[in-house]
């Protein structure tokens, strides 16, 4: 029992020690390298950014706009009991910015892209392409995982600020139809109930969702043992661990930031 | 620098021979626990096109794989070019492999890139080109092959034996010095593949260029090859010119090349103990034995 404890966790912190090489690896690769004459592939980048990033604004965009009608429905549930209803903006506003903005981006683009990276790179490797990359002498990191690491960090805080403000708009379609507010008032209310440290706070936690969201789709893909039936195991993997290691990371910044700001 | 390195090799492999393009001395490598090639040692001379003869579960692949450096050997040594890979840097490694080309058994072409940027990819990545000399370059390239103008197709526009051309289409791009074919033939058909074996010969004739063909094809290893080696359990069974193996009577060679069917093997564990066994008895004795 004890040793399948110790197992379990030796084997989670050997996980957790690759990811944090390979994330090493990229960043290296995206901010020290091109000064010694190893550029990151712009072009390559642009259009990891486009896939993650733009065709992700529908999906997440109706999926934020619900969810800050759902968080003003359910507070105004309970503010309704003390007259404190026009508290909804402020109470939508920091909820969405401070956790859920960053925490739904980020599951959305964990079921777009994280799982897409694990498939593609997963395919590459049975495929033997990522052999092939190797014998050509090109670093399979630099020339697959760096556009997306570059794309992640820097879409993601791009994408939660977009998710804040849908949002927001859905906690407005609720306060002008159920809570007497002008949708003037209403933006005014979640902008006073605001602070910036609120909104810094949720960008930051979303580089770092970037971050593991890379790191685990791309390990997972480059993980993948021989056969194609390997490649849906490691998507799924890559899927699974990304939420449940964006949590970890939503806590322990969270827990962060709760002590540092008093 | 690379010249006293090689000087200094030279020196402590007394049996080296100065004509080779590679050289492998006791080479063993596992996966695991489990040792998969236990000591092979052969040469492979400049110009000269050497087939790795063996069946499937045999090694050769993985000789293949660590030939060009995807796997590292457990020891031994492979002198490529003068220099050990087993105990080469990241970058050393990278300098030897702009040097050789390889075409693998599934063409790995990158199916998100036309051909055109497959085979032009190593000359974007590893040169400084202007971009009109790199399409030139890759035109030559398609055209050495048999495919030009068809550099703006995708990968998965193409048969299989268009595929084969285009992966060494990408090997060539580099003009290697040494290039590796796994299993140039495989899942061809006969006339494809006939075709695939008189480019490789044309290479030959052409570049004279250092060839390695991995294949368990017999009538494809009899047309290229200078020299064969036929690997079998991972011990070099046996090795020599096309004639000397055609006339030798080494009782495993005879087997393959007359194909001569083996018991089957019921269970794994049968298997596992089949291998680790006669690889033992094998090795040492077999590793030397020449036809």
């Amino acid at each position: 029992m004890v040793a399948q404890i110790g197992s379990g966790v030796i084997g989670g912190l050997q996980y957790l020690g690759s990811l944090a090489e390979l994330g090493g690896r990229a960043a290296y690769y995206t901010f020290i390298a091109p000064f010694h004459g190893k550029p990151v592939r712009l072009q390559r980048a642009v259009s990891q950014a486009l896939d993650v990033g733009v065709r992700a604004l529908p999906i997440l965009s109706l999926i934020t706009f619900f969810i800050g009608l759902i968080l003003a429905l359910q507070s105004a549930y309970e503010l309704k009991k003390f007259g404190a209803i026009s508290y909804v903006a402020g109470a939508v506003a920091i909820s969405m910015s401070r956790e859920l903005g960053p925490l739904i981006t980020a599951i959305v683009v964990i079921g777009r892209s994280g799982s897409a990276f694990a498939a593609e790179i997963g395919t590459m490797k049975v495929t033997e392409e990522i052999d092939a990359l190797e014998t050509m002498a090109i670093n399979p990191i630099h020339f697959l995982v760096t556009p997306k690491f570059l794309a992640m960090i820097v879409m993601l805080p791009c994408l939660t600020i977009w998710a804040n403000s849908m949002g927001i708009m859905g906690g407005a379609l609720f306060g002008v139809g159920q809570a007497d507010f002008t949708f003037a008032r209403y933006i005014q209310s979640s902008v006073d109930a605001l602070f910036l440290r609120d909104i810094v706070s949720g960008l930051v936690k979303s580089v770092m969702f970037g971050v593991t969201i890379t790191a685990v789709g791309c390990h997972e893909g480059l993980a993948t043992g021989a056969g194609p039936e390997q490649v849906g195991r490691s998507t799924t993997r890559a899927v699974v661990m990304s939420i449940f290691l964006v949590v970890l990371v939503d806590l322990i910044f969270t827990a962060l930031f709760f002590f540092v700001s008093d | 620098m690379a010249r006293m390195e090689k000087s200094m090799v030279d020196e402590h492999d007394d049996n080296l021979s100065p004509e080779a393009m590679i050289s492998l001395r006791d080479l063993r490598v596992s996966y695991g626990d489990r040792e998969i090639l236990h000591g092979v040692s052969f040469d492979v001379m400049r110009g000269e096109t050497m087939v790795i003869l063996g069946g499937s579960g045999s090694g050769k692949s993985t000789l293949l794989r660590t030939l060009v450096g995807l796997e590292k050997p457990s020891s031994g040594k492979i002198i490529l070019r003068g220099k050990d890979l087993s105990v080469a840097t990241v970058e050393e490694m990278d300098d030897i492999r702009r040097k050789l080309g390889m075409s693998f058994q599934g063409s790995a072409l990158f199916g998100s890139m036309t051909v055109g940027e497959n085979v032009a990819l190593p000359l974007r990545e590893h040169t400084k080109l202007e971009d009109s000399t790199i399409e030139i370059m890759l035109r030559l390239k398609l055209e050495q092959v048999g495919l030009a103008g068809f550099e703006d197709y995708k990968p998965s526009e193409l048969s299989g034996g268009m595929k084969k051309r285009a992966a060494v289409a990408r090997a060539l791009a580099m003009d290697p010095e040494i290039l590796f074919f796994d299993e140039p033939s495989a899942g061809l058909d006969p006339i494809i593949a006939a075709g695939i074996d008189q480019l490789i010969l044309e290479l030959k004739r052409a570049f004279r260029m250092t060839i390695i063909v991995v294949t368990h094809e017999l009538a494809s290893a009899f047309l290229i090859a200078d020299r064969m080696v036929l690997i079998d359990k991972g011990n070099v069974v046996a090795i020599g010119t096309v004639d000397e193996m055609r006339n030798s009577t080494q009782p495993r060679l005879r087997q393959f090349l007359d194909r001569v069917a083996e018991p089957e093997v019921a269970r794994e564990m049968d298997y596992l103990q089949m291998l680790t066994k006669q690889s033992g008895r094998n090795r040492g004795a077999a590793a030397k034995r020449s036809v």
